[in-house]
């Protein structure tokens, strides 16, 4: 009899669906993982079941009663306990006020006596922390440790835990998994939100793969394997692209990448010794699972991080690191991962297209303001975007704020494209016209490299694919010979099949 | 459970015009209570305080001069919040300008004023943007909060004017802590006989015309403004953020200094402790209320001007305390805080 079942759940965000008649079943103590990329509905699904979202249709059923979760109170008493990327935490109070803050007994708290019941439980379940130590001086993992004993402590009988190795370095991770194991022993039930396979393959009992909102594929682990599973999240709709022509891309070489290296925050390394070329007349696409290093080599083309070594070269010259405004001068248009962080919302559509060039439309220090506007009318009329030059970008549509970008860095001719998620979250329509201006540039002369974690994407558009794992590049395919079953392979990395289950 | 909730929701047009009414009415809502319990009827403190001074010449005059520090100060802080540098020691860079000017103001003797005075206000407005050096520096370089060095800042300023007042410019005669008398080519000139109002409401208007046309028509205003709108996008689309911050921090401080240089040239003539009743975090209210805008700020520091002055007739002719115009100002604030919230947003009840 399972524990938990969700039933068609399906909620909506404006337009977009975000979660999609979703079935979803939990035995008693088994580690469940689910698995899905960025934006397919994973973290709505576990906020509707914590209660921290109302589903617009369907139910949640724990222990065969039908129950409504209007908050994370009423989730708390039905047992289900939630650990988010994000602790919350009170940095200066102690592991056992951490834990007990909220779900107090009485309104006097005796320090000795939550001290000895955040032990028992801590005991219980085999936790090695001090109830008396600061939170603030704990490492990342110990106080995620605390964020589960936290739910513990309310008698949570399913725990939730999202994307709890992003923070982690690995041996924190071998930590927690020895943990979860544990807990699953005292017959708790585990949901592991994750977009990583290894991880996947290494705890979970089953898996539940959602893509774009929907429910794609529901395995046991032990009867699937990282390149099936890749290939379900990607999406499989591949198979039926036929190119009409491979575009021979000429020898000129658009943008040299040589032996970039950099560490990610953690000072874990996230990009090692990546090399390639992307030529002129070409589109190169970086297939891969999202956080092998995309991210990173991205915002070093687009002149947000310095890599630790390595040279990127434009058209032969040398590109500095770190400053935007150089990346433009080389004519290198940059399409942001996260658009939002490439306009201003509360600047005016026109004051944004004009900022990343404002040296062009500016005079002695002033702005030339007739032929910002102007510049603004051709280029809402020359890529159709909704609005008018004086609103406000934040109050257009997502699919106009990208149309802002791709005609603030698209209309002045670059030699390089680094085009970063460029239809994440949009229409099909948007998604078209995207597509279409990428391959515009492609046809007048640009160097394209298009970084996305929608395989399908990749492929329609890249004439070269190169695949990326752990910060390396691990395999590079032209596009009228992309063997699927091998880049999927790939995009798990190959050592992940080695990993016992 | 009745709750409620905010959700984002922006005001229809026709209410934000209304917005700055609606603050003000409740405000005079508020503090009514306040007058009531001083056993005046609200109406007739409604009346001194906002209507009667506008009335009679000498008292829009004091107005005028009461507007003065306001407006560069409140200029000040709009120009700092306007990045995203949160400037509050315009209180520390206001004395830092008016020790320049009681400094400079005794060496100018026998130059005519046409020198004298660009001179002392270049003096007020460079020590200004040097008391606000090296916050901004730490902040740009090191990341370390400049709301906490610069509001320290100003203790440490107001303790330097006092060690200086009590020290070497101690008046050699009375003894009083208090500085020496500027040159009389120093002193600002009146502007309107028979009045207090001088020069330095000229000063303060070319301040705020001066930010609104760095705002409305400079590429360092939309970098400026782009920065403290979006700090992360602004580096993308190449806006260097740090040197727009470190330069706005210093205008920032400049434009205070100037302050302090109108109170003492203006008014005083010398440098005493009490120069600035805290014009500085005045300024903070003026900004905000202002919404950082150019014409904001004049509107918003006229206003409190006005009700500064109201305030004194209100004391006189009803014997409702002076305080009074404190606590309409922090009042003010708050519902132009909750006001501005609900241009934005709307509360909803949930179940």
């Amino acid at each position: 009899m399972p524990v938990l079942e969700m039933r068609s759940v399906t909620k909506r965000f404006g337009d977009l669906t975000a979660n999609d008649h979703i079935d979803l079943v939990i035995e008693p103590n088994e580690i469940h993982a689910l698995l899905g990329e960025n934006g397919a509905g994973k973290s709505t699904l576990m906020k509707i079941l914590y209660g921290l979202y109302q589903p617009d249709e369907g139910e949640i059923i724990v222990n065969r009663q039908k129950s409504v979760f209007k908050s994370p109170v009423d989730a708390i008493r039905h047992g289900i306990g939630f650990v988010s990327q994000h602790f919350s935490l009170v940095p200066t109070f102690t592991v056992a006020e951490n834990v007990v803050l909220g779900f107090e007994d009485s309104r006097l708290i005796n320090r000795d006596d939550i001290k000895h019941l955040v032990s028992n439980t801590a005991r219980k379940y085999g936790f090695d922390v001090d109830p008396t130590a600061v939170v603030r001086n704990l490492s990342v993992g110990q106080q995620q440790r605390v964020e589960i004993l936290k739910a513990l402590y309310r008698n949570c009988r399913v725990l939730i835990l999202d994307e709890p190795t992003a923070v982690l370095t690995p041996r924190d991770a071998e930590a927690l998994f020895d943990t979860l194991r544990a807990l699953q022993r005292q017959n708790l039930s585990v949901i592991i939100i994750t977009h990583k396979l290894e991880e996947v393959m290494a705890i979970s009992q089953r898996v539940t793969v959602l893509r774009l909102g929907k429910v794609v594929g529901q395995e046991t682990t032990s009867q699937t394997n990282p390149q099936a599973l890749a290939r379900l999240m990607m999406g499989r709709s591949v198979v039926n692209v036929t190119r009409k022509t491979v575009h021979q891309a000429e020898q000129l070489v658009a943008l040299e990448v040589s032996h970039l290296t950099v560490n990610d925050n953690r000072g874990l390394p996230a990009l090692r010794d990546v090399s390639f070329q992307v030529h002129a007349n070409e589109v190169v696409g970086i297939a891969g699972v999202a956080g092998n290093g995309q991210s990173e080599l991205v915002a070093i083309l687009s002149g947000l991080i310095r890599p630790a070594s390595g040279e990127v070269r434009v058209k032969g010259k040398p590109a500095a690191f770190g400053d935007p405004r150089a990346l433009d001068h080389l004519r290198v248009a940059r399409i942001p991962e996260d658009r939002l962080k490439g306009v201003v919302g509360n600047l005016t559509v026109a004051e944004n297209l004009a900022l990343e060039q404002i040296g062009n439309f500016t005079q002695t220090g002033h702005l030339k303001r007739r032929q910002i506007d102007e510049m603004a009318k051709w280029l809402i009329a020359d890529f159709q975007i909704k609005a008018k030059p004086g609103d406000r970008v934040r109050t257009l549509s997502g699919g106009n704020i990208q149309k802002v970008i791709l005609a603030r860095t698209l209309s002045r001719e670059p030699h390089v494209v680094i085009a970063a998620q460029p239809t994440r979250g949009l229409d099909i329509g948007a998604t078209e016209y995207v597509h279409q201006k990428l391959l515009e540039q492609k046809e007048r002369g640009a160097g394209v490299l298009l970084v996305s974690e929608d395989l399908d994407e990749t492929l329609l558009l890249s004439d070269r694919v190169l695949v990326m794992f752990a910060g390396q590049l691990v395999g590079e395919y032209r596009a009228d010979e992309v063997d699927l079953d091998r880049i999927s392979l790939l995009m798990a990395g190959s050592t992940v099949e080695t990993v016992s289950r | 459970m009745l709750g409620l909730k905010l959700e984002r929701a922006p005001a229809p047009l026709w209410l934000r015009a209304l917005m700055p009414f609606i603050a003000i009415a409740l405000t005079f809502a508020l503090v009514s209570i306040l007058i009531i319990f001083a056993g005046a009827n609200p109406l007739d403190a409604v009346f001194e305080l906002l209507i009667n001074p506008l009335t009679k010449n000498s008292a829009r005059g004091d107005i005028l001069v009461m507007a003065t520090p306001l407006l560069l100060t409140g200029a000040s802080v709009a120009f700092a919040f306007a990045s995203g540098y949160y400037n509050i020691g315009a209180e520390g860079q206001l004395y830092a300008g008016a020790i320049a000017a009681a400094w400079v103001g005794t060496f100018v003797q026998g130059l005519s004023p046409v020198f004298a005075i660009p001179l002392m206000l270049l003096a007020g407005f460079i020590a200004g943007a040097l008391w606000a050096l090296p916050s901004a520096v730490l902040k740009v370089k090191l990341g370390i909060d400049e709301v906490v060095t610069t509001l320290l800042l100003n203790s440490v300023m107001l303790f330097l004017v006092s060690a200086l007042l009590n020290g070497p410019w101690r008046d050699p005669v009375t003894g009083w802590p208090q500085s020496p008398t500027i040159a009389e080519s120093a002193q600002f000139p009146i502007l309107i006989p028979r009045s207090r109002v001088h020069l330095g409401i000229i000063v303060a208007v070319i301040a705020v015309i001066a930010l609104w046309w760095i705002f409305k028509r400079t590429r360092f205003g939309l970098e400026l403004r782009a920065a403290g709108l979006g700090k992360d996008a602004a580096r993308f689309m190449g806006v260097p953020v740090d040197r727009v911050m470190l330069t706005a921090a210093l205008i920032s401080g400049g434009v205070a200094g100037l302050a302090g240089v109108c109170e003492v040239a203006g008014i005083h003539h010398y440098l005493i402790e009490a120069i600035s009743p805290g014009y500085g975090y005045t300024g903070i209210i003026v900004a905000t209320l202002g919404s950082l805008t150019a014409p904001g700020v004049a509107l918003a520091g006229l206003f409190i001007a006005l009700i500064n002055r109201g305030t004194l007739s209100a004391n006189r002719e009803l014997d409702v305390p002076v305080y009074l115009g404190d606590v309409i100002q922090a009042v003010l604030l708050l519902t132009t805080l909750a006001v501005l919230l609900l241009n934005r947003y709307r509360i909803r009840r949930v179940r």
